[in-house]
């Protein structure tokens, strides 16, 4: 389970997340909210990659203001919105640092194999020799997600995935962390830009606006005409179509 | 931690693609790093050799202990150098930036003229070289450390500011050097003046083996996080995100530069563009992993520098000192690498 408790984040005058309290279950989480909510900033202060200004994060237990870093790496893995590398690295050399965590070099048995299964869950057998500047931005943000699995966590926290991600390679990344979830017990809490996917493959949305969560519950409870209205300040529809709620805009 | 479903039993791969034949995209060259690390080991084996034995006099024990000593300061740098610029790229994730482009040494410089312009040229004759020696080193080290602290932590500059503000840095301190050196006494000017450019043929003796104790202290003070330092590499956030305790681990860093580019400065004189020359190579040479790109930059750097006297020396029979070819060299290379937009 993930906790924050009062968690605030400033950036200069902008209040990026402000006095935010919840408690995310286990299964897949979307966080959605319009740009500039403070969704990345709540996503990588849980993640401890930010520092927050007030307030507590617990996951699993730990506090990760307080839990040695490398503690916490075996626990939570945690990729960014944006993912440069300054030094130029193949796509295996990538993922093999997902290893790091657990003291392997990645060249033990076990390394090798988790390595293995993070490439082939990703499709990335075929460019794993690549360097990661000569691949498309798709197959780029597969490679970094290869890495947090390989990490081989409890919790895995994602920040807009499906950039860069063509249709087929989104939905088959949706399926996998739906599967990760069903199969390895895998807690994730993803930000989703795209509403449809949220309302397909999230267990529970988190809604917000502002830097604070202004909705929390089901797709039922969360995706709707007045929340989706309000939260976007756009005029919104909600279809079902063979039983999945889809979002239209006015 | 709980006992997951492992490996692939059921959990059906994303996108499976082409599937078979397809890993031979794996590249792999003629020589690998490890060979090629080999191949700079006796490369720099044979120009030490070459540079110590090669057309001895019957009277060789002079001349031997001369270029003995040239020899001992050239190793001395080329380590402190060549370690502290793969380390200070590694840390600062960019690949054009060095302590001496970012005007560490300028620092360093700046410190020694401003304690002759204040204390008088009577301290240079009067204080034991050992002591001033260890007075400057930790005053420099500390300042630099503070400043590049203050300058690098909590704050995500881009690159060209950062360029510019070390550019900038460098030029202040020269100035303060130049200026101050207009106010000495031609005597002391004299001195303070030789303190400016590297020199590898006039290294103080009794300075060599304290500047090898601390060179070698600094290196063992790596050996605990010798793990980290290639995911620090990855950048601040991905580095945090591996469990690397990034505030700990850079602070620690920065010391151990400071430190050795004070060593090499205080013991040869500032060299600018020397670091980014030996980097490069290595990174070219056999990539970035330090175990690998640290021994490799060190290597080059011998084979540069001692390669470069010798040639210098026997072969061109110059006077011409070899830092000035060197930095050329370096300069050509940080221009390229600019150009080149591979900054990052
Ligand atoms: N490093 C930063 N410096 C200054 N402001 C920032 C920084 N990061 C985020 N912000 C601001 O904080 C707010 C929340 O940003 P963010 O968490 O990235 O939103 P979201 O991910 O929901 O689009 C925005 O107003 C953004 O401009
Ligand atoms: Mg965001």
């Amino acid at each position: 389970m993930i906790q924050t408790d009062s968690l605030t984040k400033r950036h200069g005058d902008i209040v990026a997340v402000d006095d935010v309290t919840i408690e995310l279950g286990d299964g897949l989480t979307a966080i959605i909210g319009p740009n500039g909510a403070g969704k990345s900033t709540l996503l990588c202060s849980i993640g401890r990659l930010i520092r927050a200004d007030a307030g507590r994060v617990v996951v699993g237990g730990l506090d990760v203001a307080t839990t040695r870093s490398r503690d916490l790496a075996r626990r939570l893995a945690v990729l960014r919105q944006e993912n440069h590398l300054p030094i130029r690295l193949s796509v295996e050399e990538l993922v093999g640092f997902g290893r790091f965590p657990h003291g392997g070099n990645g060249r033990s048995v076990h390394d090798r194999a988790r390595i293995e299964n993070a490439l082939d869950l990703l499709g990335l057998e075929p460019v794993r020799g690549r360097f990661l500047d000569e691949l498309s931005g798709g197959q780029r943000q597969r490679a970094f997600v290869a890495m947090a699995l390989a990490q081989d966590t409890d919790y895995l926290l994602l920040d807009e995935p499906l950039n860069n991600l063509d249709p087929r390679h989104a939905v088959e990344l949706m399926r996998l962390l739906t599967r990760l979830v069903t199969q390895r017990d895998l807690r994730i809490v993803v930000v989703l830009h795209d509403l449809n996917v949220a309302a397909r493959y999230a267990d529970e949305v988190v809604a917000m606006r502002e830097g604070r969560v202004v909705a929390q519950g089901s797709v039922e409870q969360v995706i709707t005409v007045e929340q989706l209205s309000d939260l976007f300040e756009t005029p919104a529809r909600v279809a079902e179509v063979e039983g999945r709620r889809i979002v239209l805009w006015e | 931690m709980a006992e997951h479903t492992r490996a692939g039993a059921g959990t059906r791969p994303i996108a499976s693609g082409a599937a078979s034949g397809t890993t031979s995209a794996r590249r792999r060259p003629a020589f690998g790093p490890g060979a090629r690390i080999a191949l700079l080991a006796v490369v720099a084996a044979g120009v030490l050799a070459l540079y110590l034995f090669q057309d001895l006099p019957a009277r060789w024990q002079y001349p031997l202990d001369l270029r003995g000593r040239t020899l001992a300061g050239m190793l001395l740098v080329a380590v402190a150098v060549g370690v502290s610029t793969v380390l200070f790229q590694t840390i600062t994730a960019n690949r054009i930036l060095t302590p001496g482009i970012m005007g560490f040494d300028a620092v360093f410089m700046a410190i020694q003229v401003f304690t002759v312009f204040a204390l008088g040229p009577v301290v240079l004759v009067a204080t034991p070289p050992l002591v001033s020696w260890g007075v400057e080193l930790v005053l420099m080290s500390g300042f630099v450390v503070g400043l590049y602290w203050w300058l690098f932590m909590g704050r995500r500059l881009d690159l060209h500011v950062i360029v510019l503000a070390g550019l900038v840095l460098g030029t202040v301190f020269r100035s303060i050097t130049a200026f101050l050196q207009r106010l000495l006494d031609p005597d002391t000017f004299a001195i303070v003046q030789d303190l400016a450019f590297a020199s590898f043929t006039s290294v103080d003796r009794t300075l060599l083996l304290p500047t090898a104790v601390l060179v070698l202290a600094a290196l063992a003070s790596l050996w605990p996080i010798r793990h980290d330092l290639d995911v620090l590499g990855l950048g601040e956030a991905p580095a945090i995100g591996l469990g690397v305790e990034h505030r700990r681990v850079v602070m620690h860093v920065i010391v151990v530069v400071a430190v050795l580019v004070g060593a090499s400065t205080a013991l040869v004189g500032p060299v600018m563009f020397f670091g980014l020359l030996v980097a490069n190579v290595a990174y070219t040479m056999v990539g970035h992993r330090h175990s690998r790109s640290l021994p490799a930059a060190v290597l080059i750097g011998l084979i540069a520098l001692v390669g470069g006297q010798w040639f210098l020396d026997r072969v061109l029979g110059f006077a011409t000192e070899l830092p000035v070819v060197i930095e050329f060299l370096g300069g050509v290379v940080f221009i390229a690498l600019v150009l080149a937009g591979r900054a990052r």
